[in-house]
């Protein structure tokens, strides 16, 4: 598996950290925090998650990646990355 | 008695044609008592148990592929009941029981090979966590021993006793454990069910639930009409989440992908499971000559069933750090498995918060060894409603109340188990 950062072009994957699933929030309830914290969708198509360049420059990314092939669509800037 | 030396006789003379079959493939009825989706081992275990166990025989075990298809065929053969902590060893324990009767019970060479586990240690402060994780499993009626480098030298010679990084200090022997012929498991299991009435019905996938007015779950959906049932039990570990959501729950699991390998057949060359302590990797010699050996999970979500090189390459290093004799064998095969990553690293054997379904998931990647007694005790829940003694830690709603069963000690990171 090979992801595009978009700082330091197509890298392999073994240069990351993976995060999981990028789409809880951290809630401001802590009511919320158990759903946060233990609950996944676990999809089997499309998923965003976090990724970390730890080997490279370091930057938090969200890559869209396919869970039934492994197939990466697009990665971007976590920061930038719409919630 | 259907298999002997006479019916193989019987049988090599007339081609192999003779044969019976093991069990009875069934097309599914309007309605059953209970429906369990899976016919992966513990599904297949778990109608078992219900038709045995409960005279409960209205059963069906729905398979979206073939029987054995998923992790029962795919897993390391490793049985064993080494654990640290009380919510999960009474449980392994009573696995490892049944496993010493299985082929007696099922009447079915399972081929249950007791020649021990060994984890081997690297250093004092592993030594201890060992130590202590086999006081306490005898403090629950468990075998344990501490071997010290020299016992494990007689044990194992061919281990590289002369690492310098990562020396083997000794190892925690679990003397009963050992290995299982993983596809007899699924077969077995089977033919008991059958044999009491229960219809195993293959490409079948569930595609939805029934519901009535108050949500509760009154049968399932299928590729091959609608079936209903008075109670429904989930063992579909892997794709755990996909058929969840089918009924609107969201669970504390990730699926990930697990590979495993297989060498060319050897001579006996490894007499029991070893497993390497400074990294992730355990072997043992199968029947057939290959060693079969595995380690880590990729690390990230998937329903792939088949990983990437960086794990490949990782396993075959703890293995060459181990013992690097087994750099002249050759890889025969590699393949991987989907494995439900439960939040704490532990099994869920519960009802779930809509009446009539039932939850038996998040194996990670010990399910197979869990095998017997996943289809006892959810075949004890799906019949009486009441958790098995054994089993009473493992509640879906252990998240919301703090009672983890973190065996690891990892927290909520799935891929990290």
């Amino acid at each position: 598996m090979r992801i595009p950062c978009p700082f330091c072009g197509d890298r392999d994957a073994r240069e990351f950290v993976y995060r999981g699933d990028a789409s809880p929030v951290r809630p401001t309830e802590p009511a919320d925090f158990h759903d946060y914290v233990y609950l996944r969708d676990n999809p089997a198509g499309p998923l965003r998650e976090h990724w970390y360049h730890a080997q490279g420059c370091r930057n938090w990314l969200v890559v869209t990646r396919d869970t039934r092939t492994h197939e990466i669509s697009r990665a971007e800037f976590a920061r930038a990355a719409d919630r | 008695m259907r298999y002997s030396i006479l019916s193989l006789a019987r049988n090599a003379l007339s081609g192999q044609r003779g044969w019976r079959s093991t069990w009875r493939a069934a097309q599914p009825r309007d309605g059953y008592d209970v429906i369990v989706i899976g016919g992966g081992g513990h599904g297949l275990a778990t109608a078992a148990y219900l038709a045995r166990n409960h005279g409960v025989t209205r059963v069906a075990v729905l398979e979206k592929g073939w029987i054995g298809g998923g992790n029962v065929g795919r897993n390391t053969t490793i049985i064993r009941s080494n654990y640290g902590l009380p919510g999960n060893e009474p449980f392994y324990e009573w696995s490892m029981k049944l496993w010493e009767g299985l082929e007696q019970a099922l009447n079915y060479n399972v081929m249950v090979s007791q020649r021990g586990v060994l984890n081997l240690y690297h250093s004092d402060a592993q030594r201890d966590a060992f130590a202590r994780r086999g006081n306490a499993m005898r403090l629950h009626g468990v075998d344990a021993e501490l071997l010290d480098r020299d016992a494990v030298r007689r044990m194992a010679p061919f281990l590289n006793f002369d690492q310098a990084r990562f020396p083997i200090q000794g190892g925690l022997l679990q003397a009963r454990g050992g290995t299982a012929r993983h596809d007899a498991v699924a077969w077995g299991y089977a033919r008991a069910a059958s044999d009491l009435g229960v219809d195993i019905v293959q490409n079948c996938e569930v595609t939805g639930f029934l519901r009535d007015g108050s949500g509760a779950v009154t049968g399932v959906e299928t590729t091959l009409g609608a079936i209903r049932a008075g109670k429904v039990g989930m063992a579909v570990a892997g794709n755990t989440s996909r058929v969840a959501a089918l009924a609107g729950l969201k669970l504390p699991i990730e699926s990930h992908v697990l590979q495993a390998f297989v060498s060319e057949a050897l001579k006996p060359i490894i007499p029991n499971v070893i497993t390497f302590g400074a990294g992730h990797f355990y072997i043992s010699q199968s029947d057939k000559g290959g060693l079969v050996f595995g380690g880590d999970i990729d690390g990230y979500n998937s329903y792939a069933q088949r990983g990437n090189l960086p794990v490949v390459e990782d396993v075959c290093e703890g293995g060459m750090a181990v013992m690097p004799m087994i750099g002249r064998a050759r890889v025969l095969r590699s393949w991987g498995g989907i494995m439900d990553m439960s939040m704490d690293g532990s099994p869920i054997i519960d009802r779930t918060p809509i009446p009539g379904l039932y939850l038996n998931a998040g194996w990670c990647y010990g399910g197979f060894k869990a095998t017997p007694a996943s289809g006892w005790c959810f075949a004890h829940l799906l019949a009486t409603d009441q958790p098995h003694h054994t089993a009473a830690a493992y509640r879906l709603d252990r998240f919301r109340t703090g009672h983890l069963i973190d065996e690891k000690g990892q927290g909520a990171q799935p891929n990290l188990h």
